[in-house]
């Protein structure tokens, strides 16, 4: 074993770990903030994301094909993708709510769930078909800016580029706005109280259906923010990209405890975590049997492992019921 | 003030409320009594907005409530503290009283958490704490806290006393005799019709959703078959 490589590649798995952490746990967020109000796992959220990607290389495209996106600031075009993906994501998960699933509400649980499932496969397709007709091809690339891949380097053997350190950044910044927004805030303390019991919610003067909106809107936003970040980082999409995102995602949120918010947060950094260590170390440790394509045994294994011994989940409270 | 008129009322198939009529004048306590399954809960959830009624009519100060969604019943001066308490048990004290308050935005909020802090000076001491590790006394505090908290003109109560000592029972009644006489009208509905006559001006006896009886305080204290029923004398 040699342990002064598996120490020097240590900052780079790291790194990699909290970008994907980082993802996982701003997707995260919308499953559980929906399931929090509705008890309602929302399927489509993995197309809510894709959504934001897309948002996300039509803008650098359309930039790019006018020669404007390298005399721009490339903080400045990232501000902008990810105010327009948000905008765009959140308003299609608040639609998706109204058209799909508010009808619904009351009804058997399994109903609304396939209507989520109607609604994936439905915007997975209507990508494909409007990115077919507008681009002649639904597999697309980000184009890519300069400062974004200069690479700090910090040893012999370790370098990190510009965008991984903006990617963490950015998911920061946003995690810390949404804790400030759902627990500082009147109406953020509305949503909890509205996820918590409804109907003594609406007692106080809260219009319920406004913060059920409210709530797919943050989630969706915060899911379309990811996608312009995903788009960034991995650079490839296409209108399937958000499936195994969205389920480690869900995945995440249910590590954390489905409904928690800061478990969504914990849950998706210590999944992503997992899986960098898992990708690198396994196959070093091993000599190579275990291959990085093991990683995704390791990191559910670890799931169900928490799941039997913590079922609600890290974070998940064990609130009395009410009598 | 609110004046009920033929009340009927659906939970699913059963007919719940079969044609009630009530009403409570201003700066009145009223209790509405009745066994388990009575229909006593369905009324004031009818009134708040949470069910809807199939006929009749309801109108506060003259203006009809019915059709009216929960939310804005708030608005018109209703507040309603529900059966079993529902405090939001993952908030804290004091994001719990901020909630009932929730629909106001005039400036007299600062000075009414004071007044239920004057009240409840427990809940003073518990503002930062998690409503749900509260106990139970404390927690029918905080409900009717934050009931106060709307400056309701008329406060709803679903059985305050249910599952507290006696001691405490005690202390929540006269708290609710101090609301009243701080000008702010009660409809009260309760199981332990001796404990509701005790401070009630009015009452009515509600029996599978049919008014049966009505009448002041001190009469329906008299009154043989609400001895025999509900006062727990053979």
């Amino acid at each position: 074993m040699d342990l002064p490589l598996l120490i020097s590649i240590f900052p780079q798995v790291l790194t990699d770990g909290l970008i994907l952490g980082f993802m996982y746990a701003l997707i995260a967020l919308g499953y559980t903030m929906v399931y929090g109000v509705l008890e309602f796992i929302n399927f489509a959220h993995s197309e809510i994301f894709v959504t934001g990607a897309f948002v996300g290389v039509e803008i650098l495209l359309a930039l790019k094909a006018r020669g404007t996106l390298d005399l721009l600031s490339p903080f400045l075009v990232l501000i902008v993708l990810l105010v327009a993906a948000m905008a765009v994501s959140g308003l299609l998960a608040v639609t998706v709510e109204r058209v799909a699933y508010r009808p619904l509400r009351g009804k058997p649980r399994l109903i609304p769930f396939i209507s989520a499932i109607g609604v994936s496969f439905f915007l997975q397709d209507a990508i494909r078909l409007f990115e077919s007709i507008w681009r002649n091809s639904f597999n697309l690339v980000y184009p890519t800016m300069d400062l974004f891949n200069q690479r700090f380097t910090l040893t012999e053997t370790i370098d990190i580029s510009v965008k991984s350190v903006v990617v963490i950044v950015a998911a920061l910044l946003m995690l810390w706005a949404l804790h400030l927004l759902v627990n500082r805030t009147k109406i953020g303390k509305a949503m909890r109280a509205v996820a918590e019991d409804q109907a003594t919610a609406s007692l106080m003067g809260i219009n319920v259906n406004r913060m059920i909106s409210l709530t797919f809107l943050i989630g969706g936003a915060m899911g379309g923010a990811a996608g312009v970040l995903f788009g960034i980082q991995y650079s490839l999409i296409n209108p399937y990209t958000g499936f195994i995102p969205g389920l480690k995602a869900f995945t995440a949120a249910v590590l954390g405890g489905i409904g928690n918010i800061p478990g969504a947060m914990v849950g998706g950094l210590v999944l992503g975590l997992l899986e960098a260590f898992a990708a690198s170390y396994f196959s070093l440790l091993t000599h190579g049997a275990f291959g990085a394509e093991y990683k995704d045994i390791f990191a559910f294994s670890v799931l169900i492992l928490i799941l039997i011994f913590r079922p609600k989940g890290l974070l998940g409270e064990v609130v009395r019921e009410r009598a | 003030m609110l004046e009920v008129e033929n009340l009927h009322v659906f939970y699913g198939e059963i007919h719940a409320l079969k044609g009630v009529t009530l009403t409570v004048g201003k700066g009145e306590i009223v209790t509405l009594l009745g066994n388990n399954g009575a229909g006593k809960t369905t009324a004031l959830k009818t009134l708040s907005g949470l069910l809807p009624a199939r006929a009749g009519q309801v109108r506060l100060e003259g203006r009809t409530l019915l059709k009216v969604p929960p939310h804005e019943v708030v608005m018109r001066g209703i507040a309603h503290v529900p059966e079993g308490r529902r405090i939001f048990n993952r908030l804290t004290v004091l994001e719990n009283l901020e909630m009932g308050a929730y629909a106001r935005a005039d400036a007299g909020i600062e000075q009414d958490l004071e007044r239920v802090f004057t009240t409840f000076p427990r809940l003073k001491e518990r503002r930062a704490q998690v409503a749900g590790t509260l106990s139970g006394g404390e927690q029918q505090m905080l409900a009717i806290g934050r009931a106060l908290m709307a400056a309701p003109r008329i406060l709803l109560l679903d059985e305050p006393s249910m599952g507290l000592a006696p001691i405490l029972v005690e202390q929540i009644l006269e708290t609710i005799q101090g609301i009243n006489r701080q000008g702010t009208t009660i409809l009260l509905v309760e199981q332990n019709a001796a404990m509701a006559l005790s401070i009630a001006h009015r009452g009515y006896v509600l029996e599978t959703g049919t008014i049966v009886l009505s009448g002041s305080a001190g009469d329906l204290r008299e009154n043989p078959e609400v001895r025999r029923a509900y006062l727990g004398e053979s």
